[in-house]
């Protein structure tokens, strides 16, 4: 699972829906995997508004990744004068696009279910109690 | 010809075999690809975008939305989600893409609101009505479903779900939760009253008036209550539409006229008028 995607996930319950500590899901024994990707800095470009960045730097915390700017990068710092891709959207690429969760666990803060990844797929079935 | 959805349930009928053939078969594949192009002409995305493929499966549909050209607004990210693990080891094989998850659509789509720029859904979401046990109702997972995908788009986004219903009555259950939800509707058919007729329902989630975004696009009805009510429950066929045309043709060819033979161009402006 790229971390992009970890960024977007809540937890699936309904009952945790309501509550703040549902978002983000937190990252256990992860195994990372950088998955080589090309770059697509349009698509950097159109999806980093809606990245919670706050979020994204506790996941790198907890993931132990260096550590993030407090804020996020705006639309200026991702390309250079002659348009071309700037250092700051290279990271972002790496990070977002190329960093995976191999396998591991994502705990949810509220309910405390955790969803099991295995080969970078996360499993979201829930048992039909917890619906 | 039984419906497999008539015969088990999505996550044991797409077992690893079933998988293996439906993904390695080239006329499911060129299908598969032919609707995911449709979907994606109607959603109409100008730039790179982010879309959840809904019942991904192997990646079938997934795959045409990675390999869009950079001149036509390409390539996306998608995130699949499916409740047949075989499906997914087979998209795993293949070294798709996108991301995907595990996941049973009738238990609700787990993502931030407007998380997606867009969603498809290429032959899955009939599935949704067949669950009976004692706790589900296809009507209860219809709408968690449509409320929670409503919830993960973003203002202006847009879905595009290709289903094959068992008959009328399903298809109207399908669409009228999409409405409960709250998006905007609209049905598609290619090569309608044909034994490969395709059913789209195009989706907005739309500021002002929600039919408004769907209404603009080619051969599209479109599902308004007011209309609806004036029509007594009759959909809604716009001159030059496809199905105006096909029942032109229909009354044409009884009165003993020629009349040209009907692709699944017929009804359908030319690419620049999109
Ligand atoms: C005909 S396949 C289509 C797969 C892919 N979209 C394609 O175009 O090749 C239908 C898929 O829907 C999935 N599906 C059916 N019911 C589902 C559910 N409740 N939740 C998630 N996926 C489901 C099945 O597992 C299967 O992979
Ligand atoms: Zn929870």
């Amino acid at each position: 699972m790229k971390l992009l995607t970890l960024n977007f996930l809540t937890c699936a319950r309904k009952a945790c829906k309501t509550s703040a500590a549902s978002f983000p899901l937190h990252p256990r024994e992860a195994e990372l995997e950088q998955v080589e990707l090309d770059m697509n800095p349009q698509f950097i470009r159109n999806v980093l508004p809606r990245v919670e960045w706050e979020a994204m730097r506790s996941i790198s915390q907890e993931l132990g990744l260096p550590s993030l700017p407090d804020t996020a990068p705006g639309p200026e710092e991702l390309a250079d004068a002659e348009g071309g891709p700037t250092q700051i959207l290279k990271d972002l690429h790496t990070l977002l696009m190329e960093t995976t969760i191999a396998s591991g666990k994502l705990l949810c803060a509220n309910c405390g279910h955790e969803y099991a990844i295995k080969e970078g797929i996360a499993n979201f079935l829930l048992p039909s109690h917890l619906v | 010809m039984s419906r497999p959805e008539d015969s088990l349930p999505p996550d044991l009928f797409y077992n690893d075999v079933e998988s293996r053939k439906y993904t390695t078969s080239s006329r499911i594949r060129n299908i598969q690809a032919d609707m995911t192009h449709r979907a994606l002409e109607l959603l109409d995305l100008q730039e790179p975008s982010f879309i959840l493929d809904v019942g991904c499966g192997s990646g079938l549909s997934g795959e045409i939305l990675s390999s869009v050209e950079e001149e036509d607004g390409g390539p996306h990210m998608w995130v699949g989600m499916d409740i047949s693990s075989s499906m997914l080891a087979q998209a795993l094989e293949r070294d798709v893409e996108g991301d995907m998850l595990l996941a049973d659509i009738g238990q609700g789509v787990a993502f931030r609101p407007g998380t997606f720029d867009a969603a498809i859904s290429i032959s899955a979401i009939q599935w949704l009505c067949n669950a009976e046990t004692s706790d589900v109702s296809p009507e209860g997972r219809l709408k968690r479903f449509f409320d929670s995908l409503y919830a993960s788009l973003k203002r202006g986004g847009k879905a595009v779900c290709q289903f094959y219903p068992k008959n009328a009555q399903q298809r109207s259950m399908i669409t009228n939760a999409a409405i409960k939800a709250g998006f905007g509707a609209g049905i598609l058919e290619d090569d309608p009253e044909t034994k490969s007729v395709k059913v789209y329902l195009v989706l907005s989630v739309g500021g002002g008036d929600v039919t408004g975004a769907v209404s603009g696009m080619q051969d599209v009805d479109v599902y308004d209550t007011r209309r609806k009510e004036r029509k007594r429950g009759k959909e809604f066929e716009k001159k030059g539409s496809k199905a105006w045309i096909m029942r032109k043709k229909g009354q044409m060819e009884a009165k003993g006229k020629v009349v040209k033979p009907s692709s699944k161009y017929t009804g359908r402006k030319r690419k620049t008028a999109f």
